[in-house]
């Protein structure tokens, strides 16, 4: 299955790697969420400083949504949206492999996005260990209810519209925990990042786990 | 499937209805019973120490509240239900019972929010833990039924609104959990019931409330529940109707064949999709 | 021996406009099957629901001994079905696609190579990404991409379109060979008279039944009621 998967995973990130939709579209949308989040707050770098840990990881949200549509777009393109079902591939070794791509480009859109903030922002990192660590269980939790939700709209047509709606709320526990680690690992909030990343963790554990026995579920269309 | 059998209208006999003896007699109760509750929250029970008159909208809040949590559990339930056994009659009874959790979900949050206003002196309170955790759940559920108007076969949106449900529920405990600590100063009521020092006028209308509202909300459930139910009813039979529409295809397909080659499109639909 | 497929009374809902009205078909092991009939027959859902990607509403069926309504998955590995989408990956090359396809049924490298040069796809093509290929190039990479997982059943829907002259003898010359190796082949045509020459049974649907058989086992059943033929719907 780990094998299934890996192949799955890479041949999503060779995709990817082609079509440039990330690099080209995606990272340059993720800095301008930024900008527009200076205009917003009035160039203060005091709110922003205070701020900054909040703002990434809805600027990091609004790009997993992209991220994760386009992740369900590559097997859908060309009218083949029965691509994955013909693979005859167990539907856990499936989900591993696009959850496990779309980590990967989740991680790489994040340090863009966090060199962007600790610059534009004026942010200084006291606790790399925490911000690493955080970073790593929030993409991976994202990862997984996305590729749970992202499959969820395949064939019905509608996908764009309707995955933020259902992607986002759920996302909310994200948000606050790794807000709260991020703003510990920046030193501007006092909170003990540490079981903030506990609870990160047991968000994605469910979301993995729950991806393993479901998708399989969701992924037949008929 | 015992239970369709018990749940289901008598089709045949008033295909137009939803209602049965029973939920006459629930309708009834409820007619008597929200006046009466009315009568108990605003003039026979007292006001509340600190509280005040806003102590009278608690007998709304607290059981629609209850009734809320009451709703997407069952919804969950029913969701594994469906997935467990595969009829329509758990995939029905998840729809129906989300569409009134969101429903008592919204009065929840609007009541709070105006008992909030006299009482926390904010119609918002972010760091409230129960407020918080009830308004994503609101906004997940708000999904869940969007994803349920998705014109799709009726199968596979139920398998995957089964899935939506069960996440639901699943992500209350993380999301109550995560709300609690990011505000540990919580306002909200720790429980008034236990504290022991409610009045036994209080203690009974709040108790009313509780009955009155859970019986409007099974009498909203089962009507709901059997309106869905006729009208997949209807698409059944207009299934029926259309196999007979696409077998006399296929007679006039073999009086084709046997003429000469079969060759282009008999069907006036076109493409079957 | 369990015949390839075996379909009895197999009642097949898209949403809910019912496309197959209770099929009834058997198709023994490494026969060569024609569908024809008219568009909206039911041609393409019947290659669907043999690749185990429909539901079966009502009725019972099995294709190469795996159950429909019980067992779609493993059999899925087993088939491969060419449909009107190629199910190609545009921003992949062709030998990209031909491996990953390879990858996922556990064919080996030599296995790829030799499905590439089956279908004509030369060296030089290799490492073109599909999108830039012609509609015919593109079909035989579909192609390419069925055959390096060896099917035991090929499910081909309308094979020839969009193909040059040479491009529809590799497909004649493909299915001659599945054939001989033993795979069942059904394929949906409009091209009667070039297919004729590489199947001995032709089976002809309409409003979503089998309406003509040239080979079915016993009397011919082109004068059959079809209401007789959906018994059991």
């Amino acid at each position: 299955m780990v094998r299934d998967s890996l192949v799955v995973a890479g041949k999503d990130l060779r995709v990817e790697w082609r079509s440039r939709i990330l690099t080209n579209q995606v990272a340059p949308f993720t800095l301008l969420v930024v900008v527009l989040f200076g205009f917003a707050l009035d160039a203060d770098t005091a709110t922003l400083r205070d701020t900054a840990a909040g703002l990434y990881w809805v600027a990091v949200l609004l790009v997993a949504v992209l991220a994760v549509q386009r992740s369900a777009a590559v097997e859908t393109a060309d009218d083949a949206h029965q691509r994955m079902l013909l693979s005859g591939l167990e539907p856990a070794a499936i989900f591993l492999g696009k959850a496990a791509a779309l980590f990967v480009q989740l991680l790489a859109l994040e340090v863009l996005l966090g060199a962007a903030v600790i610059v534009l922002f004026d942010v200084s990192v006291g606790n790399v260990a925490l911000l690493l660590c955080t970073a790593v269980v929030a993409t991976a939790a994202i990862a997984a209810a996305g590729t749970i939700y992202g499959v969820l709209a395949v064939g019905l047509g509608v996908r764009e519209t309707l995955l933020p709606i259902l992607l986002l709320p759920v996302l909310a526990p994200v948000l606050i925990s790794a807000t709260r680690a991020f703003g510990d690992a920046f030193g501007r909030v006092d909170a003990d990042g540490w079981a903030w990343l506990g609870l990160l963790g047991s968000f994605a554990i469910v979301y993995i786990v729950f991806g393993l026995l479901a998708y399989g579920v969701l992924l037949e269309e008929s | 499937m015992t239970a369709t059998a018990a749940t289901a209208p008598a089709v045949g006999n008033d295909p137009a209805g939803t209602g049965s003896r029973g939920t006459r007699v629930l309708g009834a109760f409820i007619a008597a019973g929200i006046p009466t509750l009315l009568l108990f929250a605003f003039a026979l029970s007292p006001e509340d120490d600190s509280m005040r008159d806003a102590v009278r909208l608690l007998y709304i809040h607290v059981p629609v509240a209850i009734l809320t949590y009451v709703a997407f559990g069952l919804t969950a339930v029913a969701s594994a239900g469906y997935l467990w056994k595969r009829t329509r009659w758990w995939d029905t009874l998840a729809h129906a019972s989300a569409e009134i959790g969101v429903v008592f979900c919204g009065l929840t949050l609007v009541t709070g929010s105006i008992w909030g206003r006299p009482t926390w002196n904010t119609w918002w309170e972010w760091g409230d833990v129960r407020l918080v955790t009830t308004l994503v759940l609101f906004l997940v559920f708000v999904g869940y039924l969007a994803f349920r108007r998705v014109p799709a076969d009726p199968e596979v949106r139920a398998r995957r609104a089964a899935v939506l449900g069960i996440i639901g529920a699943i992500n209350i405990p993380i999301v109550n959990r995560s709300v609690e600590w990011w505000e540990n100063s919580t306002l909200h009521q720790r429980s008034s019931l236990t504290d022991g020092n409610l009045e036994d006028l209080t203690l009974f209308t709040w108790f009313l409330g509780t009955v009155v509202l859970g019986a409007a909300f099974l009498w909203l459930l089962v009507h709901r529940f059997r309106l869905a139910w006729l009208e997949d009813e209807v698409e059944r039979q207009g299934l029926a109707s259309a196999l007979d529409e696409r077998r006399a295809e296929a007679r006039s397909g073999v009086e084709q064949a046997v003429g000469g080659p079969v060759e282009g499109a008999l069907d006036p639909r076109g493409d079957p999709r | 021996m369990v015949p390839a497929v075996d379909l009895d009374g197999v009642v097949t809902l898209l949403g809910r406009y019912p496309a197959l009205a209770g099929i009834s078909l058997q198709v023994g092991r490494g026969e060569v099957v024609l569908l024809q009939g008219p568009n909206g027959a039911g041609k393409t859902t019947l290659l669907r629901l043999c690749a185990g990607l429909l539901r079966v509403e009502s009725g019972r069926g099995s294709v190469l001994g795996h159950d429909l309504t019980a067992d779609r998955r493993p059999l899925r590995r087993r088939v491969g079905l060419l449909g009107h989408a190629t199910g190609l990956y545009d921003d992949l090359t062709v030998a990209e696609n031909v491996r990953f396809w390879g990858r996922t049924s556990r064919a080996d490298d030599a296995a790829m190579r030799r499905a590439l040069d089956h279908l004509g796809l030369t060296s030089k093509l290799h490492d073109a990404p599909v999108r830039r290929l012609s509609a015919g190039q593109r079909r035989r990479t579909a192609l390419a991409t069925l055959l390096v997982r060896r099917p035991e059943l090929w499910l081909l829907d309308e094979p020839h379109a969009a193909l040059d002259q040479h491009g529809r003898d590799l497909v004649d010359r493909l299915i001659g060979e599945a054939a001989a190796a033993g795979a069942t082949v059904m394929l949906a045509s409009h091209e009667l008279e070039r297919v004729a020459g590489l199947s001995r049974r032709t089976v002809t649907i309409a409003g979503g039944l089998v309406v003509g058989d040239t080979g079915a086992p016993g009397a011919p059943v082109a004068d059959r009621e079809p209401a007789e033929v959906a018994d059991g719907a």
